[in-house]
């Protein structure tokens, strides 16, 4: 059954406490700024949201899905440990900051610092795809999991802001395209996706072409880049005991 | 080359008389001073590594051995202490930032020991713990500023999440990772028993741990160890990790030496990875900022649990207090330059931050002045040492304080302050397995519960002494302070009056 939860006039403590109730299918109409819907929320929820939501939208997601049909503001999937955030339009600052599970699928372009101190462990890899472009800072310190740019964006803007994968020392990002004229940090490597590379990312590919209606042979058929850090011991020769 | 050589800090001296070559210390001294040469029978001595812990010196069955500072040194020099000679050549031998752990071991002012403490004599009486009651029970929280009464005149007692301690006495953070498994057990074990609460650091909690959840406050620093819903639904209060005493400003890196099968586990990294927790939170900018963050982990939990704030002592922490104060959270936590820590640079750990007791004072004066002191509870940390010490903290403002390194202490650590090299041969800053089964944490939670129920005691003689029967009655109680050899300045920054005044 779709419980309908109209967000005008209520505040986010209110919306969460409704949505805490039951598990089920919910639709959030009329959403106007309220942050950190489906906080902590576990899976057995799917929350349709229309209108924009604030910042933190989906922070320690625990297995809910989330789907909003606009754009979405700062801290998406904020320490997000499982379940998938799916965003119609853009995303603000610091999506998926320190997530180490479950997916956020963007449609349309993300703000500075995306997926930043990402990290994974064992069969928890976070996945972060979006669709246009990025901002500067994507991928900073990040430790593990999956970012993917499909520079699907039409604004003539590079694939990805300054300064990516700083600090970078796990997990991979896939820029879709050339990414030669990006500038890098010494400390990771950048060469074309190779056979393996690809089969790590189809999956997620085809899902988030699925929710999206995309054509994901298309998008598949670009060659991509894959950014992996030199070491996951990056400062080990840095310092020396005193 | 030995551009670089500067004899051994410190010299082993071994009794021939009294040696009985056990070899004990040979299996003890994870430094690799000791070995026995078969072939002469003896047991060979090489001090390079020796940190003096003396660890061999307490097992030796016979006491044959002494550890003391070399006395083989450079020319005395005023100013080029034999010290920075020895960190020059270190580093120019490496390219490499010194990296030091425990706390500013530097000749600065400790102002806990300028402060005398009052007691009752004649015009009014003091009074006996040991015949009357005495409260050391402290809540920390937030608080109504006023009483509010409800529609039918009754009182609302409906009050925000507080936590509830026995003795104004808490754990500090030390993360699962730079502390071992027994030291986690003993700290969670004592503070269940002694009413009180122990700090799971920023490596998240150890699966065995979850049991003592009640009197756990969990944290969550920038790299977000281990941090997930079970993990912020465990701890009786979320603990936000802002800064360090020790390290103001910067952040931390555990190396991947440290993370083994179960280290990795608890921080949910991948085994031999670095744990890097960057210096900032990279989504907290502003006060407002950290607001979004105090909100978003009170969604997550239901509004049920207390968010403390910890941040360093450093220049303007009154300011940034009282917008701490002004966030949402209900606790603040300020660390002061004496704090400890399993690692960091020389240089940050020596030179940077100011003294608690300073920070402290003008922490709660900030926040009384603009009328917030109600909104939070003030926890002071830093190199706290003593019960008097937490007398004179509660006396400058703190609801509670905090103690890492006196915890240790009472565990057997002898403040080698060499926990960065992993090598703790008192099993306490180590992940080798066997450094780790030295502390019994049977032992350890027994002798924590010691230390605390002995400075509860003498908490309650002096509170006895100055004529107070509940501790909330000694909080900013500044009358009960009086400055030594201290300058007007400081009088003032504290407070207090000169002794005498």
């Amino acid at each position: 059954m779709m419980n309908t939860i109209n967000a005008s006039g209520a505040d986010s403590t209110e919306i969460n406490q409704r949505l805490s109730q039951e598990d089920g299918e919910f639709f959030i109409e009329g959403c106007l700024g309220q942050r950190f819907l489906g906080a902590g929320m576990g899976s057995g929820k799917h929350i349709r949201i229309s209108g924009i939501p604030g910042n933190a939208l989906g922070a320690y997601l625990n297995g809910a899905e989330i789907e909003t049909q606009g754009n979405a503001q700062d801290a998406v999937g904020d320490t997000m440990n499982a379940g998938r955030i799916i965003i119609h339009g853009n995303v603000g600052d610091t999506a998926g900051y320190a997530m180490r599970g479950g997916k956020i699928f963007i449609r349309g372009n993300a703000g500075y610092r995306t997926g930043v101190h990402m990290k994974e462990y064992q069969r928890h890899i976070p996945v972060i795809v979006i669709g246009g472009r990025a901002g500067s800072f994507l991928g900073e310190y990040q430790a593990g999991g999956l970012i993917i740019v499909l520079g699907l964006h039409d604004d003539g803007k590079p694939i990805v802001g300054g300064f990516p994968c700083t600090g970078m020392y796990g997990g991979k990002v896939f820029l879709r395209g050339d990414a030669s004229h990006v500038s890098f940090p010494p400390q990771v490597t950048l060469r074309p996706a190779e056979q393996g590379d690809m089969d790590e990312i189809s999956g997620h590919l085809n899902d988030y072409c699925r929710v999206f209606g995309l054509d994901s042979a298309r998008i598949l058929a670009s060659p991509f880049t894959v950014i992996t850090p030199n070491s996951k011991n990056p400062y080990k020769q840095m310092y020396v005991t005193n | 080359m030995k551009i670089n050589y500067l004899s051994p800090e410190f010299e082993v001296i071994r009794n021939e008389d009294r040696c009985i070559k056990c070899r004990l210390c040979v299996k003890q001294c994870a430094n690799g001073v000791y070995t026995y040469d078969e072939n002469k029978q003896t047991i060979v001595i090489d001090e390079t590594n020796c940190v003096n812990c003396q660890r061999c010196v307490a097992l030796c069955p016979t006491r044959a051995l002494k550890v003391r500072k070399n006395d083989c040194g450079l020319r005395e020099n005023g100013n080029w202490s034999e010290n920075t000679i020895r960190e020059i050549f270190k580093q120019a031998g490496s390219g490499g930032i010194l990296l030091s752990s425990m706390g500013n071991p530097e000749k600065y002012p400790v102002y806990w020991d300028k402060i005398l403490i009052n007691a009752s004599q004649v015009t009014n009486p003091s009074i006996d713990p040991l015949r009357e009651p005495m409260e050391t029970r402290v809540f920390l929280g937030k608080k109504p500023p006023s009483m509010v009464r409800k529609e039918d005149g009754s009182i609302d007692c409906s009050l925000p999440p507080q936590l509830k301690l026995d003795v104004p006495v808490m754990f500090a953070a030390m993360s699962y990772g730079s502390v071992s498994y027994n030291v986690h057990k003993s700290l969670a074990k004592a503070a269940q028993v002694l009413g009180t609460y122990y700090n799971s650091g920023e490596g998240g909690l150890h699966e065995d741990f979850y049991c003592y959840g009640e009197n756990t406050v969990v944290q969550v620093a920038s790299g977000r160890f281990g941090v997930h819903k079970n993990y912020l639904e465990a701890g009786a209060a979320i603990e936000i990790k802002m800064g360090q005493g020790a390290k103001p400003g910067i952040g931390g890196h555990l190396p991947g030496v440290k993370v083994g099968p179960d280290v990795s586990r608890t921080r949910m990294i991948p085994e031999g990875t670095d744990a890097i927790s960057p210096a900032p939170h990279h989504d907290i900018y502003s006060i407002e900022d950290l607001r979004q963050l105090v909100i978003s982990l009170k969604e997550a939990t239901g509004y049920k649990k207390p968010i403390i704030v910890k941040v360093a002592a450093v220049h303007n922490i009154a300011a940034i207090a009282s917008g701490i104060a002004r966030s949402g959270a209900d606790i603040i936590a300020i660390d002061g330059f004496r704090g400890g820590t399993g690692a960091a640079p020389t240089r940050i750990r020596d030179n940077v931050g100011i003294p608690i007791e300073l920070a402290l004072a003008s922490v709660d004066r900030q926040l009384r002045d603009e009328g917030i002191r109600t909104n939070v509870s003030l926890i002071a940390g830093g190199s706290i040492r003593s019960s008097a010490d937490v007398i004179k903290a509660i006396a400058l403002g703190a609801d509670a304080c905090y103690i890492g390194t006196a915890a240790l202490i009472a565990l057997g650590c002898h403040l080698c302050r060499s926990c960065q090299k992993g090598k703790c041969n008192w099993g306490i800053a180590t992940q080798v397995p066997e450094l780790v089964e030295r502390l019994d944490p049977e032992v350890g939670y027994q002798r924590l519960v010691n230390l605390i129920t002995a400075w509860k005691r003498e908490i309650k003689e002096m509170m006895g002494g100055m004529g107070i029967n509940s501790i909330e009655a000694l909080r900013g109680n500044r009358l009960m302070l009086r400055g030594v050899g201290l300058t007007q300045k400081e009088l003032d920054i504290l407070g207090i009056k000169h002794a005498g005044e």
